[in-house]
C-alpha cells in the first residue's frame, strides 16, 4: 500500500468513529498539556527565584559566623567549641582584599519605632553606606546612609516604604525625628518599594548605621558581612582571599562560613531543576495511561473492524499492510492528541503568565520535546499489540462475523 | 491445457472441543480454466469450506491444491496474499462493503492495497462504474446503495484486478429474485469473457444455468455433472 493511501485510509477509519477518536485525542492531549503547564510552572519558579536572587546584587560574597560544612576534623574546632563572632573590625579588614570592591557589614535586630504617637514593631539593620550598592536598592526619596567611620556614625535612618507610609502617610518623611528603641534617629532617606521578593524586604526596614545598631542591641556582633567582588571572574578570589584574612584574624580557625551567591543560585538551580523533572515525570505518567487507553480502544476497533480485517485480507492485503494500516491509525490519533495538548498547554503557560506577570512560565524546550516524543512513542508502543492482533486475525472467521 | 485449479487428497478437519468435523473429505477436482462451476448441497455440506480453501482463506490439512500449475498450499502467507490479489475476486453473500468508504473507493480497494498508482486506479474505476451501471453512484456509501448496487459495487471490485477466477459464495442469497437474476447475469457475462467463475448456491434453478454442477453432502462430493456417476 502507498503511503499516502495508507494514511488516508487509517484518517478515514478513525474518523468513522468520531467519539472514540476524539475521546483519545483528549486523552493524549491532557497528558502532554499537563507536561507543559507543569514544566511551565516548575521552570517557572526555577527562573523566579534565580532572578530574585539575582536583584539581591551581583558578584555577592557572603560571610556568616560559625562554620556550616563540616570539612572533616578540625583540631582548631575541637578545643574552642564556640565559633568567633564576626566584629567591624573583621569587616574592615575585609577592604585590604585585592578581589574585593565593597564591604558592608550586616547586624539584624528587632526594636520599636515611634513618630507621633504611633507605635510598631520593626526589623531593624545596621550597616554602611556601601550597603545600597552591594544590594543594588533604589532610594525613593532623600539619600542613603553616608560614608563614613564604620564605629561611629550620626543618628540617621533610612526607612522602608512601608514604613513611611505607616508612621507618616501624607506628611513628609524626610527630616522628621523617630525614636527607635531608645534612641533618637533623623529621617534622611526612604527606600523605594520593592514589593514581595525573597530575602531581606527592605520595605519594613529602617536602615541605621552599624555601630548605633550594635549599641542598640547591646552587641557587637554582626550577622553577615555582605562582600561585593570586583567582577564576576573575581568572585573565586574573592572568597578565597575573604577566607583567609578571616582566618588569620581569628588566630587561625576557620570559624566562619563564606558562601558565593552563585553557590546559592546554583544550589537552587538544581533543585528547581530536579523539581521540574520530577513533575514532568508525574505528568508523563498520564501520557503511559494515555498510551494504554490507545491500546484498548485500538483493540476494541479491532474486534470491531473484525469483518473489515477478514475482507481486506481476501482481497489480498498481507499481515504487513494490515499492521501498518492500525499502527499508522494509533500514530494519527496520538499525533492528533499530542500537538493539541501542545497547544493547550501552551494557552495554559500563557494564561498562567498573563494571571501572574512576575512569574516567567515558558515551558522549558526539552520538556515540550519530552512531551510530544513520548506521545508518539506511547501511542504506537501501545498499538502494536493491537496491530498485530488484527494482522493475526484468521481470514474465513472475520469475514463470518458481522 | 492444464487444469487452472487441481485439489487432489484434500481433507479439512475442523476440531470442536474432543468432537472432529470433517468438513472436507478426501477430495478430488480438477476445474479448467474459463468454466462455469456451481457448488451445491445441503447447508453444513461444506461448500464455503471448499470455496475458503480455493480462495486459499483457509488451508487443507490434508491434500494438495495446485493453482496455475504452482501447489500454493505450501507458499508463505505473504505469497498468498499476493495469489489473493492477483488471480482471486471474492464476491459474498453479505457482500462486504466498506461501511465508510464510497462506491468508487470500494471498487478501488484491491488497487489501493496492491499499491497501484491513483492514476491508473482512477482510469479503471470509471471504467468499472460504467460497466456495471454505477457511475452515477461513485459517491454514495453503502448504506445508500440498494442491494443489487452492492453487490454490483462487489462485483466491480472483484474483478478490478483483472483475476482469472471469481468465487462466489451465495452472491444472490440476500438479494430479490429479479435482482439476483440480474447479479446472475453479470456473472455469466464475466465468465464468457474468459474469467473462471464458481458459484456457490442453494437454488437449484440458478445452479442448473451453470455448465458444471458439483453437489457436496457431508464433506465429499457426491456428484459432478462432467463424470457419470463418481
Ligand atoms: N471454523 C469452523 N470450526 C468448526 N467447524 C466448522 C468451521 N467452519 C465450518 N465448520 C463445519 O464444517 C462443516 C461445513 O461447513 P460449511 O460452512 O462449509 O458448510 P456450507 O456447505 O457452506 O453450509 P451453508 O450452506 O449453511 O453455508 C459444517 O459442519 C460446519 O459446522
Ligand atoms: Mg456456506
Amino acid at each position: 500500500m502507498r503511503t499516502p493511501d495508507l494514511i488516508r485510509f487509517a484518517r478515514d477509519a478513525a474518523t468513522g468513529n468520531p467519539l472514540r477518536t476524539s475521546l483519545l485525542i483528549l486523552a493524549m492531549a491532557i497528558g502532554v498539556a499537563a507536561v507543559v503547564v507543569l514544566t511551565a510552572l516548575g521552570d517557572g519558579a526555577r527562573l523566579y527565584v534565580i532572578s530574585q536572587f539575582s536583584s539581591l546584587g551581583t558578584n555577592l560574597v557572603i560571610v556568616l559566623p560559625g562554620r556550616s560544612q563540616t570539612g572533616g576534623f578540625n583540631p582548631g574546632n575541637a578545643i574552642t567549641s564556640t565559633p568567633r563572632d564576626l566584629t567591624i573590625d573583621d569587616a574592615q579588614a575585609l577592604l585590604r582584599a585585592s578581589a574585593v570592591h565593597r564591604v558592608a557589614p550586616l547586624a539584624i535586630g528587632t526594636s520599636e519605632i515611634s513618630y507621633g504617637g504611633k507605635l510598631r514593631e520593626v526589623m531593624v539593620a545596621g550597616t554602611n553606606a556601601q550597603f545600597i550598592e552591594v544590594r543594588r536598592l533604589k532610594l525613593a526619596q532623600g539619600r542613603f546612609l553616608p560614608d563614613g567611620d564604620w564605629r561611629r556614625g550620626a543618628a540617621e535612618a533610612v526607612i522602608g516604604a512601608k514604613i513611611r507610609d505607616e508612621l507618616f502617610g501624607a506628611e513628609t518623611a524626610l527630616g522628621q525625628l523617630i525614636r527607635v528603641g531608645d534612641r533618637r534617629f533623623r529621617v534622611v532617606g526612604v527606600m523605594a518599594s520593592t514589593g514581595q521578593g525573597l530575602g531581606m524586604n527592605t520595605d519594613e526596614l529602617v536602615i541605621v548605621p552599624v555601630a548605633l545598631a550594635q549599641a542598640m542591641f547591646n552587641s557587637n556582633t554582626l550577622f553577615r558581612i555582605l562582600v561585593e567582588a570586583n567582577g564576576r571572574e573575581s568572585i573565586e578570589a574573592a572568597k578565597a582571599q575573604v577566607s583567609e584574612i578571616l582566618r588569620l584574624r581569628h588566630e587561625g580557625e576557620e570559624d566562619v562560613t563564606v558562601i558565593t551567591q552563585d553557590a546559592v543560585l546554583a544550589t537552587f538551580d538544581k533543585l528547581l531543576s530536579t523539581l521540574t523533572l520530577a513533575v514532568a515525570g508525574i505528568a508523563a505518567i498520564s501520557l503511559a495511561v494515555a498510551g494504554i487507553l490507545v491500546m484498548n480502544v485500538m483493540l476494541v476497533s479491532v474486534t470491531q473492524r473484525t469483518s473489515e480485517i477478514g475482507l481486506l485480507k481476501a482481497l489480498g492485503a498481507t499481515g504487513a499492510t494490515i499492521r501498518s494500516a492500525f499502527l499508522t491509525e494509533a500514530a494519527m490519533l496520538s499525533l492528533a492528541g499530542a500537538v493539541l495538548g501542545y497547544l493547550l498547554g501552551q494557552g495554559g503557560a500563557a494564561l498562567i503568565r498573563q494571571l501572574y506577570p512576575a512569574f516567567p512560565a515558558y515551558p522549558p524546550d526539552w520538556a515540550v520535546f519530552a512531551g510530544l516524543g513520548t506521545a508518539l512513542v506511547t501511542g504506537i508502543l501501545f498499538g502494536v499489540l493491537p496491530a498485530r492482533q488484527a494482522a493475526r486475525l484468521d481470514p474465513v472467521q472475520s469475514l463470518a462475523k458481522r | 491445457m492444464p487444469a487452472l485449479i487441481e485439489l487432489s487428497g484434500i481433507e479439512r478437519i475442523f476440531h470442536l472441543g474432543d468432537s472432529e468435523v470433517h468438513a472436507l473429505r478426501h477430495l478430488d477436482l480438477s476445474i479448467a480454466a474459463g468454466e462455469y462451476v456451481a457448488v451445491m448441497g445441503p447447508s453444513g455440506s461444506g461448500k464455503s469450506t471448499l470455496l475458503n480453501l480455493l480462495g486459499l482463506l483457509d488451508h487443507p490439512n490434508i491434500g494438495i491444491y495446485r493453482l496455475e500449475g504452482r501447489d500454493v498450499t505450501t507458499l508463505s502467507p505473504e505469497e498468498q496474499a499476493r495469489v489473493r490479489s492477483e488471480r482471486i475476486g471474492f464476491v459474498f453473500q453479505s457482500f462486504h462493503l466498506v461501511p465508510r468508504l464510497t462506491a468508487a473507493e470500494n471498487i478501488a480497494l484491491p488497487m489501493t492495497l496492491a499499491g497501484i498508482e491513483p492514476a491508473q486506479r482512477a482510469k479503471r474505476v470509471e471504467q468499472a462504474l460504467k460497466d456495471y451501471g454505477l457511475a452515477d453512484r461513485a459517491s454514495h456509501r453503502p448504506d445508500q446503495l440498494s442491494g443489487g448496487q452492492r453487490q454490483r459495487v462487489a462485483i466491480a471490485r472483484a474483478t478490478i484486478m483483472q483475476p482469472a477466477m471469481i468465487l462466489a459464495d451465495e452472491p444472490t442469497g440476500n438479494l430479490d429474485r429479479a435482482t439476483g437474476e440480474q447479479v446472475m447475469r453479470l456473472l455469466e457475462e464475466l465468465n464468457q469473457r474468459g474469467v473462471t467463475l464458481i458459484v456457490v448456491t442453494h437454488d437449484t434453478t440458478l445452479g442448473a444455468r451453470a455448465r458444471r454442477q458439483l453437489l457436496m453432502e457431508d464433506g465429499e462430493l457426491r456428484h459432478d455433472s462432467t463424470i457419470k456417476n463418481k
